[in-house]
């Protein structure tokens, strides 16, 4: 049983050990080509599962539009991404004449660079992890901004009208949900005291290795406008605004072909399941989990979040600019900045620890105790916020219908006339 | 830094760009009449939406004069599907012409073929049978419910509503089935010709459309629960290019895009045609003239048209399908072996045709999309001397430019769907 949990360890030990041993490395050394070896794994895992994806979104959206999706490239279709792959690679690779070509050329490994990057902090087991970073949280966020810097590359190296405005679109909608995520990220690191990844998972999971209390049960709300800004961050539907098709044709890799596009279209899912492992982590417990061996219970959660995401794109039409904006400065951002406050109080005011009660006073409580105040606050900011904006949207649609009989009373009188 | 002088420079000195730039055949006077001068100062941008675009619904060309992503003008070129369906009628008998109607809206196959065999009636004098009217208005309301599907399909696509795409494909699927089963073919039927129809529906039809009347409530519903409530389907639709009444009528609009402003206009009731007003139904009306009312206008007419076929199906009474005038009806076959005179007419019928007199005529239905026209002008021989179709793309298509002024690109491509054009229509 042990082995099976602890087998990345195990097998990244032994690695470490094979190259010390027969090559008589320095320690350093050794560990220098060990972690070189492991980011190489990380990145094919990431090419993978980018492979894979592609095959269960096409199958899983298929499902939802009552299509069978792919079926002949070998049984049930499984090949069907190699073929794409081979498709990718053999296709012309253009460059407009009037583009600029540095830019332009640099832009899909930006985005790809950027996108695979996100996998070197993520804790797949205990002990298991690219690095462990105590600013774990802020990395990831850094590094989703970074792919900002492609769509834009893309965007202006394509000398395209409509790549143009995807990337103004992209800059627009990325810089915007920033703002959430970073504030629905916070009440996690204030309730764990961390930003190390590592420490809020374990922060999840009792003493003894048991799942604890995920920080979705102490926090609904932040997990909810988290997985919503993740949605925009990635530029999925229903904020798929970007390359929105039936607009703007692709947005800012029109012009791409081959295995350029491919690497865009690589990053995009990449990015799409970084973002599945970090809700994973940040909220559902992480690894952490009975029975089944730690990487697979994170594997499975993370599928999890990501079936949600296939799930709203089968299903929801797409959001306007405007209304994207909307949403986000004034619903998002106050309510979580109102939420952050709360929480910040609440974990001031009920410590679950000792030493944070020593540190600044208020009632000792337990972390059962301490979910439970801390999902009601979550609950009922979201609750006041949802009556507050349903109360300007009917007092907004009120007026309008005001307006309209107002109109038509006119247009009566006119016919009367 | 550029100052207001350098940009009046710019703009006095030469034309940022000619009509010969954006790909349009006109003067440089009529180019500064359709752009703002803003186009020409460089402040606002020139967008080339089509032909080839995947949301102009076929080969519609849209110049667009963008600020920002806000729309400031909108110039749709047409004649990129230019088939010269009216000039080819010109040369063919009045029942080799049909099949030519077919191509016109593709969509809606069935209700050109009426528009233009109801015209030939017209101008010839023909009595349709009871049954041939009533299988004509069963048909008519399927077509119209093909063409609202593709409709809701491609509109809700448009938007990014997937989903809804293949739904309405499966459900058109019903549809096809029973033109397949009565003509032989899924789009271009031919199946309505002067005098009544081709032949009379095979068994198998009423069974086929049985379960349409069956599976269709439900089917609606769903779509109603994932656009017609969907507040995401609302914000995009509700109060989106806004037309009037008064304006609606003066682009000529017609169907679910004038009925959407709230202008109470069908030919069903205002010309009832092919015994309409035997039937009970009503037409549904928006009142603010944005997408949304169209939108749920044409939804209503869903329902509409299955009342209608349920009520035609019921009281379909027996008999033939066929006028039995020799002289425009083709003889049944039987009847050749033994009859000379029955020979003489196929004879005549399938090589010169029947003569229409000296005159004009414009007999109109309404189809899927609006208001569907013909105008024969005969004189005297087996060939009409002109042919017209009023086309209700051409005419929908015309309020594009003031309906889209203001609103975004996002938006652009939702009001296309509402005013729910055919190329093939549009160009003929």
């Amino acid at each position: 049983m042990d082995v099976i949990s602890n087998l990345l360890k195990i097998i990244s030990d032994f690695v470490a050990e094979l190259i010390r041993s027969i090559f008589g490395f320095s320690p350093f050394l050794a560990e220098l080509i060990t972690m070189g070896l492991a980011a190489v794994v990380l990145a094919t895992f990431a090419a993978l599962s980018f492979m894979g994806l592609t095959y269960v979104e096409r199958k899983v959206v298929a499902r939802i539009q009552d299509r069978i999706g792919p079926n002949q490239a070998g049984p049930f279709g499984l090949l069907q991404p190699i073929a794409d792959g081979i498709k990718m690679f053999t296709k012309e690779d253009t460059t407009p004449a009037a583009a600029d070509r540095w830019v332009y050329n640099l832009a899909p490994l930006v985005i790809a660079v950027f996108a695979l990057t996100t996998y070197a902090v993520l804790p797949f087991a205990p002990g298991v992890v690219g690095t462990n970073l105590n600013v774990g949280v802020f990395f990831i966020l850094a590094i989703g901004s970074g792919s900002i810097i492609a769509i834009l590359m893309a965007g202006w190296g394509s000398n395209n009208k409509y790549a143009l405005l995807g990337a103004f679109r992209t800059v627009a909608q990325l810089v915007g949900y920033e703002v959430p995520m970073l504030l629905n990220l916070l009440p996690v690191v204030m309730l764990t005291g961390s930003m190390s990844l590592i420490d809020i998972v374990n922060h999840q999971t009792t003493l003894d290795g048991n799942p604890g209390i995920p920080h979705i049960i102490y926090l609904p709300l932040s997990a909810l406008v988290f997985l919503i800004s993740g949605v925009a961050e990635t530029g999925r539907s229903p904020f798929d605004l970007l390359e929105a098709e039936s607009e703007i044709v692709a947005g800012f890799h029109t012009e791409y072909s081959g295995m350029k596009f491919a690497l865009f279209f690589l990053g995009e899912y990449v990015n799409a399941l970084a973002v599945s492992f970090v809700f994973a982590t940040l909220f559902l417990g992480g690894y952490a989990g009975p029975i089944l061996p730690p990487y697979i219970w994170l594997l499975l959660k993370a599928a999890l979040v990501f079936f949600v995401l296939m799930w709203l794109r089968g299903t929801l039409p797409r959001v306007r600019i405007d209304q994207m904006h909307n949403l986000n400065w004034k619903f998002l951002v106050p309510m979580s900045i109102v939420n952050l406050v709360l929480v910040m109080l609440a974990l001031k005011l009920f410590p679950a620890s000792a030493a944070a009660q020593a540190a600044s006073g208020g009632v000792l409580v337990s972390p059962g105790a301490q979910a439970v105040i801390l999902m009601l606050i979550n609950l009922a900011v979201l609750l006041v916020s949802l009556s507050l904006v349903g109360r300007a949207a009917r007092r907004l649609r009120m007026q309008e219908e005001a307006l309209l009989a107002q109109r038509r009373a006119a247009n009566m009188a006119m016919a009367r006339a | 830094m550029l100052t207001a002088q350098d940009l009046n420079l710019s703009q006095a000195s030469k034309p940022a760009f000619t009509p010969e730039d954006v790909q349009l055949d006109i003067t440089l006077e009529q180019l500064k009449r359709l752009v703002s001068p803003r186009a020409f100062t460089g402040e606002t941008m020139l967008l080339n939406m089509g032909p080839q675009h995947p949301s102009t619904h076929g080969v519609l060309r849209l110049l667009l004069e963008l600020d920002g992503e806000t729309i400031v003008n909108c110039i749709p070129d047409i004649g990129y599907l230019h088939t010269g369906i009216e000039k080819t009628a010109e040369s063919k008998p009045f029942i080799k012409a049909i099949p030519l109607t077919d191509r016109t809206d593709y969509l809606a196959p069935m209700s050109n073929n009426l528009a233009f065999c109801g015209a030939v009636e017209k101008l010839v004098g023909i009595e349709v049978p009871l049954r041939a009217q009533y299988l004509r208005v069963i048909l008519m309301e399927l077509t119209r419910m093909n063409s609202h599907l593709v409709w809701l399909g491609t509109h809700a696509l448009d938007i990014g509503a997937m989903s809804v795409f293949l739904y309405a494909m499966r459900e058109r699927e019903m549809i096809l089935d029973v033109y397949e089963a009565v003509s032989g073919a899924r789009m271009m039927s031919s199946y309505i010709r002067p005098g009544g129809l081709w032949r009379d529906v095979p068994n198998s039809f009423y069974d086929l459309v049985r379960k349409i009347l069956d599976v269709f409530p439900a089917r609606l519903l769903e779509y109603e629960k994932l656009l017609t409530h969907n507040p995401m389907w609302k914000d995009r639709t509700v109060g989106v290019g806004k037309i009037s009444a008064e304006d609606a009528i003066a682009w000529g609009l017609t169907g679910p895009s004038l009925r959407g402003s709230g202008v109470n206009y069908d030919v069903r009731k205002a010309q009832p045609y092919s015994s309409y007003d035997h039937f009970d139904f009503s037409v549904p009306l928006g009142s603010n003239g944005d997408v949304y009312d169209r939108f749920m206008c044409r939804m209503e007419e869903f329902h509409q048209s299955l009342k209608i076929i349920r009520q035609a199906l019921d009281r379909l009474p027996p008999g033939p399908v066929m006028t039995d005038d020799r002289k425009v009806a083709p003889p049944p076959k039987h009847e050749i072996a033994y009859s000379m005179e029955s020979l003489i007419h196929h004879f005549k019928l399938w090589t010169e045709g029947f003569r229409a007199p000296e005159g004009e005529v414009y007999f109109a239905v309404e189809s899927g999309k609006g208001e569907y026209g013909v105008l024969i002008s005969g004189d005297g021989s087996p060939k009409p001397r002109r042919v017209h179709f009023r086309a209700p793309s051409f005419y929908n298509l015309q309020a594009l430019p003031q309906m889209s002024q203001g609103y975004l690109i996002a938006d652009l491509v939702g009001i296309i769907g509402s005013i729910d054009i055919v190329l093939g229509d549009v160009d003929r």
